[in-house]
């Protein structure tokens, strides 16, 4: 196999993907983006802020919880990473606490982001308020009106939420909108992007501050089990950003198994999925060349899944090349095969997991891995926000399966 | 000879450029709509291939773009009725649209469409020099269609230069920091910005767009540059429009005349 890294190119690309292609208008934010962020970013004074951050506020580094019933059940050795357990439920605010000091650097007053499901655009509003900072995030209408409780709760810490009308309503178009903003705003605003998507430099930007959640897996492991090294790391693949931080420590060493779930909707071959590695072609999408669900004439389609957070119709650049490079191994799970994932943790273990971390979860029931085998799967985070898809798949389905 | 080069041979002043979106309102409406624009006196026609994520668009645009889109417009159909309306006319004739849709249709197969349906440049916004000089430069060049490149209030003199270096049809320079949408007057920063840039000594022609809707834009923006460019506030007229002929007249003539401000 190829040796591959996680390291993006001189030019912004990962082997073939990635890139900025994106208008004039949005040249200089971006090129002033790209100019600093490694010096920021490396420096001793961000690292500080940075992880003394992760660590009083997030509460890192998350656990590393050896799920011994889930283990029993499938007669393997599972071990969660606890992202669901840091503040705000979720990786995403990893990300944001990141960009936030990064943005303090750069002298941005204005914060601005997307949103899907509403815990990116969360996490963002959360650190806008920590750190007394102005924030608008766009969300798709159709999004506003199936995640309220999230809207509500970006409006009491402070946020503006614009309901974005374009399109199909959703992420996509919510991603459309904050680029035609930032465009709009060159001098004072930065945009905080929450996956590993977009034109180059935010792809690399997104994935080193995840990339924590694997730092921490390798020491984690390593007490467990005096092996740093799990047979295989299982996450779920929206935009990428929390398999990309779960996977990234790991990608230098091909003995580890990359696992990436993608959402497959009402299943792969049903016109209603989200699993853009199975479905799309290589094509550009919100300013990178990766590879996203288009029709012959390279106009977006809209993908589905009962996950607000992987509804998107494409995948971060880094991803797009390590399908390609072979690193990855990219598998898809439905709506129901997530839901019955969801049950069955929550059954086993008492931890009501994300619609999105589902996907991860769902792939036990796909390969049978061995009682000596370790297999880690990131919980992306936690399932509040879906409480009502939960109802809603209980009173269809009687209850849930159950797993006692 | 090239329609952008044989325009810019004949005429260095007040050159009225006219975008629109192809499929919009009607799908069959691209073709009368070349044609009304060469009859009402437009200089240059901008042809816009509708992309189902228009970054750099407002609110005008991204709606025309929809309808068209809805209305079934495709890069097949959108060759064949460019090249019905452009063919028998003197006015050059560019593709816009977004990256990804030249990408699927293949550089090589895009730049023939172009050639055989009469077009004479294009304009990719999201096509970034860097790129285009790595990998489509040649074959674009090659096909002998002319490259437009933006720049912005906010574009260094440095890489203004490089542009201008790279492009073979005119320099589109974008009004204000801001996408595609039209207003009413320009600012004095603005006007600075196009000073600026006018005392240059580029080779391209400069044509400024975004934001000319009426006559006071359009002459503020022909003070400094070669001509300008309407497209939001075209659209608008047209999405009201009864007939095509005579929307496309009145627009031309508010945009020429101070009668009309
Ligand atoms: C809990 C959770 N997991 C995963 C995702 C998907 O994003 P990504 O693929 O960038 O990790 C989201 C997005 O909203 C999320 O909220």
């Amino acid at each position: 196999m190829n040796k591959v890294t996680g390291e993006v190119d001189n030019n912004g690309f990962y082997g073939r993907f990635g890139g900025a292609y994106i208008p004039e208008m949005m040249y200089p934010n971006l090129k002033e983006l790209e100019n600093r962020y490694r010096e920021i970013t490396d420096s001793r004074e961000f690292r500080e802020e940075f992880t003394g951050l992760l660590r009083d506020y997030v509460g890192r580094p998350s656990p590393l919880y050896r799920a011994g019933r889930l283990s029993d059940y499938y007669n393997t050795n599972i071990f969660l990473k606890r992202e669901d357990l840091n503040h705000t439920g979720a990786h995403k605010i990893n990300n944001t606490v990141g960009q936030i000091i990064l943005a303090r650097h750069l002298g941005k007053k204005r914060i601005i982001a997307e949103t899907g499901a509403g815990q990116h655009g969360v996490a963002t509003a959360t650190v806008c308020a920590l750190t007394g900072t102005e924030c608008v995030v766009y969300m798709g209408a159709l999004d506003v009106a199936r995640q309220q409780p999230n809207v509500e709760r970006m409006k009491m810490l402070g946020a503006t939420v614009v309901p974005v009308h374009s399109g199909n309503k959703t992420l996509k178009d919510a991603t459309n909108e904050a680029l035609r903003d930032w465009i709009s705003n060159p001098c004072d605003t930065h945009y905080i992007i929450g996956s590993i998507v977009g034109p180059h430099p935010y792809p690399d930007i997104v994935t080193r501050f995840q990339s924590v959640i694997s730092e921490e897996i390798k020491a984690q492991l390593e007490q467990h089990n005096g092996n740093p090294l799990p047979d295989a790391v299982i996450a779920c693949v929206g935009g990428g950003s929390n398999a990309a931080g779960a996977f990234f420590h790991y990608l230098q060493h091909p003995e580890v198994e990359l696992i990436a779930v993608e959402a497959a909707g009402h299943g792969v071959d049903s016109g209603e999925s989200a699993a853009t590695i199975a479905l799309g072609r290589p094509g550009v999408l919100h300013g990178c060349l990766s590879v996203v669900m288009q029709d012959a004439d390279g106009q977006i389609t809209e993908p589905y899944s009962v996950s607000a957070g992987l509804d998107y119709p494409g995948i971060g650049p880094l991803f797009a090349h390590l399908h390609q490079k072979g690193r990855v191994n990219f598998q898809h799970a439905t709506d129901r095969e997530a839901m019955d994932a969801a049950f069955l943790l929550t059954q086993l273990e008492g931890i009501i997991p994300a619609l999105e971390s589902a996907h991860a979860l769902a792939f036990l029931e796909k390969r049978k891995f061995t009682p000596d085998q370790t297999v880690v799967i990131n919980l992306s985070g936690r399932g509040d926000k879906d409480m009502e898809a939960y109802l809603k798949y209980i009173k269809e389905h009687n209850g849930g399966k159950s797993h006692q | 000879m090239n329609r952008l080069d044989a325009l810019f041979k004949k005429k260095q002043k007040n050159i009225l450029s006219l975008f629109f979106t192809a499929g919009y309102p009607d799908l069959q409406s691209t073709a009368e709509i070349i044609r009304a624009a060469e009859e009402a006196g437009a200089d240059m026609i901008e042809a816009g291939m509708p992309f189902s994520d228009p970054v750099a668009d407002g609110k005008t645009i991204q709606h025309s773009s929809e309808e068209a889109l809805k209305n079934g417009i495709n890069m097949n159909l959108y060759f064949e009725q460019v090249r019905e309306g452009g063919k028998s006319i003197q006015q050059p004739v560019l593709f816009m649209g977004y990256f990804n849709q030249v990408l699927q249709y293949g550089p090589e197969k895009f730049c023939h469409a172009c050639n055989d349906a009469g077009i004479d440049g294009f304009i990719i916004p999201d096509l970034p020099p860097d790129i285009f000089i790595r990998e489509y430069r040649d074959i674009f060049h090659g096909a002998g269609l002319r490259s437009v490149f933006l720049i912005t209030p906010d574009t260094t003199e440095e890489r203004i230069h490089q542009l201008d270096d790279l492009a073979t049809g005119f320099l589109y320079m974008v009004s204000s920091r801001s996408i595609t949408g039209s207003r009413e007057s320009f600012d004095a920063s603005q006007e600075e910005y196009f000073k600026r840039v006018s005392s240059m000594n580029l080779k391209n022609p400069l044509i400024a767009g975004f934001g000319i809707s009426n006559h006071a834009t359009f002459a503020t923006a022909c003070q400094y540059a070669a001509g300008a460019i309407a497209g939001s506030g075209y659209i608008k007229a047209l999405e009201k429009s009864r007939d095509i002929r005579v929307t496309t007249r009145e627009f031309v003539t508010s945009l020429l005349s101070p009668e009309h401000i």
